[in-house]
């Protein structure tokens, strides 16, 4: 479903962030890619999302080398792929429901799609009654149940988790990995980096080891190594 | 449409919960469109005055004494048709007599003079108004050249006061031009400053915003789908500071209206009135651009990932 091909990222002419990095994700794998902070996972993950561009090398997701896509075709790309990130990114300015009432909006579904369906993905996080909350109003872990929500709604082929858990104490980071196997086990793609080891522990599934840029490991069912 | 709804109404929602930001952001519209209808009225002043200015101005045609009545007025029918005249007033001798003993009544020793004498001793004369200023040389030099006018005409002149007052009719003329040109110049300066400032300040408030920008985008939202919004707001800010600037030039107007008439030579509370839609479609429409425009500008570079 995606792959990398040989690609190198450095900064400023002296700073490597990957260092060419091969990848191959197939259709509803679950890949955890761990590493310390430095190593290049959030890099390797802006590159799927053409957010950042590489120095060196190729992104493909399926057929599509998103590094060639036009501006309107690159949003098309994105709205394929959820995206949660440690920082959780949401939109200050409006409410838990308008949050992913916003990601809808964005692929163009009618207001009966969303009227239906907002509430009953709050349902799914546990975030029912605070669907009239700004982010600002809730807790870390239900910012982060709320971003999930968020990137879900629209049903992507891959959920792409950058640190989803970085901010968030044990209990929360259990219910967000919770989530997100529930979403795996639906026949959802999912990426998630992570320095966490209970994290990687409890997920059980396939482990890519990043190590200054290039990767180091890459196991079927792998354990936190570093 | 429903996108074009639900941009509209996401523009209105963020422009009410930016708070202070948006309040501020219409705080420096208010400005710049103040600035916009203070030009407007000075304008109107500066043309008022250069009008009266003009109108004082004017060329006499002094006929010799005893000249026909019949060939004055064939001149003056004359005159009236060339494009450069605005307006001939016919003084006939009597007449002329009667303005000079109105003029000179307490001066006893001149009347007596006057009196002595047993004919009238002015001759009449024609005032010409020209439509510009800068058109009474054609006119004079016209009446100077023995024309085909009417024959015999450059007889029955006795003078033309034009060169008189040339001195003063070119400096005039220089002045009304320098005037108009420097309240454009004036004008073109002041607006391209407010129009800086209030761009950079909506920059500010979508700078405010651009970890949002971003968000918009990796969620999967079209470039106009994250631009609309900021240019609803755009908008908002420009309507509703057209509404607190015409507000408040109506006490200042009316202030001014008041006590400063004499000095302006006008009435501006009534000129603001009486123009009042012209002012607020001028002002509207800036204040829209202005804030579009700016929002459109301004989130560029933030939508460029």
């Amino acid at each position: 479903m995606i792959y990398f091909n040989n690609v190198s990222k450095v900064y400023n002419g002296n700073s490597v962030a990957l260092d060419d990095v091969t990848l191959t994700v197939t259709k509803g794998e679950f890949v955890s890619i761990v590493g310390h902070s430095g190593a290049g996972k959030t890099t390797l993950i802006k590159m799927i999302l053409a957010d950042d561009m590489p120095s060196d090398g190729t992104v493909f997701f399926e057929s599509i080398n998103v590094f060639k896509l036009k501006d309107g075709d690159l949003t098309k790309l994105r709205r394929r792929i959820g995206v949660v990130f440690q920082d959780f990114k949401l939109l200050p300015n409006k409410t838990a429901y308008e949050n992913i009432a916003f990601a809808m909006e964005a692929v163009g579904k009618t207001n009966e799609e969303i009227e239906s369906d907002v509430p009953h993905v709050l349902e799914l996080v546990d975030l029912k009654d605070k669907m009239s909350n700004f982010p600002n109003q809730m807790s870390g872990g239900e910012q982060q149940r709320l971003a999930i929500a968020r990137a879900i709604i629209n049903q992507p082929e891959l959920i792409i988790a950058d640190e989803p858990t970085g901010n968030l104490d044990a209990i929360n980071t259990y219910e967000i990995i919770q989530i997100l196997k529930k979403i795996n086990d639906l026949g959802t793609t999912v990426i998630l980096t992570t320095h966490n080891k209970g994290v990687i522990d409890s997920v059980g599934g396939r482990v890519v080891t990043m190590e200054k840029g290039k990767v180091v490991r890459d196991d079927k069912h792998g354990k936190y190594v570093i | 449409m429903t996108e074009l709804k639900r941009i509209i109404k996401a523009g209105f929602v963020n422009f009410s919960r930016s708070g202070i930001v948006s309040w501020a952001a219409v705080l420096v519209v208010t400005i710049t469109l103040s600035v916009i209808t203070t030009i407007i009225l000075l304008q109107a002043v500066l043309n008022f005055s250069l009008n009266e200015i003009k109108n004082k101005v004017d060329v006499t045609i002094y006929f010799t004494v005893g000249a026909q009545e019949d060939k004055i007025l064939s001149l003056k029918q004359s005159l009236e048709t060339l494009p450069e005249v605005a307006s001939v007033t016919y003084v006939s001798a009597g007449e002329a007599l009667q303005n000079f003993r109105d003029r000179h009544k307490d001066d006893y020793p001149t009347i007596q003079a006057l009196d002595e004498l047993k004919d009238n001793p002015l001759g009449a004369y024609l005032n010409v108004k020209a439509k510009e200023v800068s058109q009474y040389e054609s006119i004079a030099n016209f009446m100077k050249s023995d024309n085909a006018l009417v024959t015999g005409a450059s007889n029955i002149i006795d003078k033309v006061n034009y060169y008189q007052n040339k001195s003063i009719i070119d400096r005039l003329n220089s002045i009304i031009s320098g005037a108009q040109k420097l309240g454009f110049l004036t004008t073109l300066i002041l607006i391209i400053i407010s129009i800086i400032i209030t761009f950079n300040t909506l920059r500010l408030t979508i700078f405010i915003a651009k970890e949002e920008i971003g968000v918009m985008r990796l969620v999967g939202a079209s470039k106009m789908r994250v631009r609309g919004p900021f240019m609803v707001e755009g908008a908002i800010y420009g309507i509703i500071a057209t509404i607190i600037t015409l507000i408040i030039f109506l006490p200042i107007t009316a202030y001014l209206g008041h006590n400063m008439t004499n000095f302006l030579g006008m009435n501006i509370y009534d000129y603001y009135i009486s123009n009042l839609l012209q002012i607020l479609v001028i002002v509207l429409f800036s204040g829209i651009v202005l804030g579009m425009v700016s929002s459109f500008i301004a989130i560029r570079k933030y939508l460029n990932k």
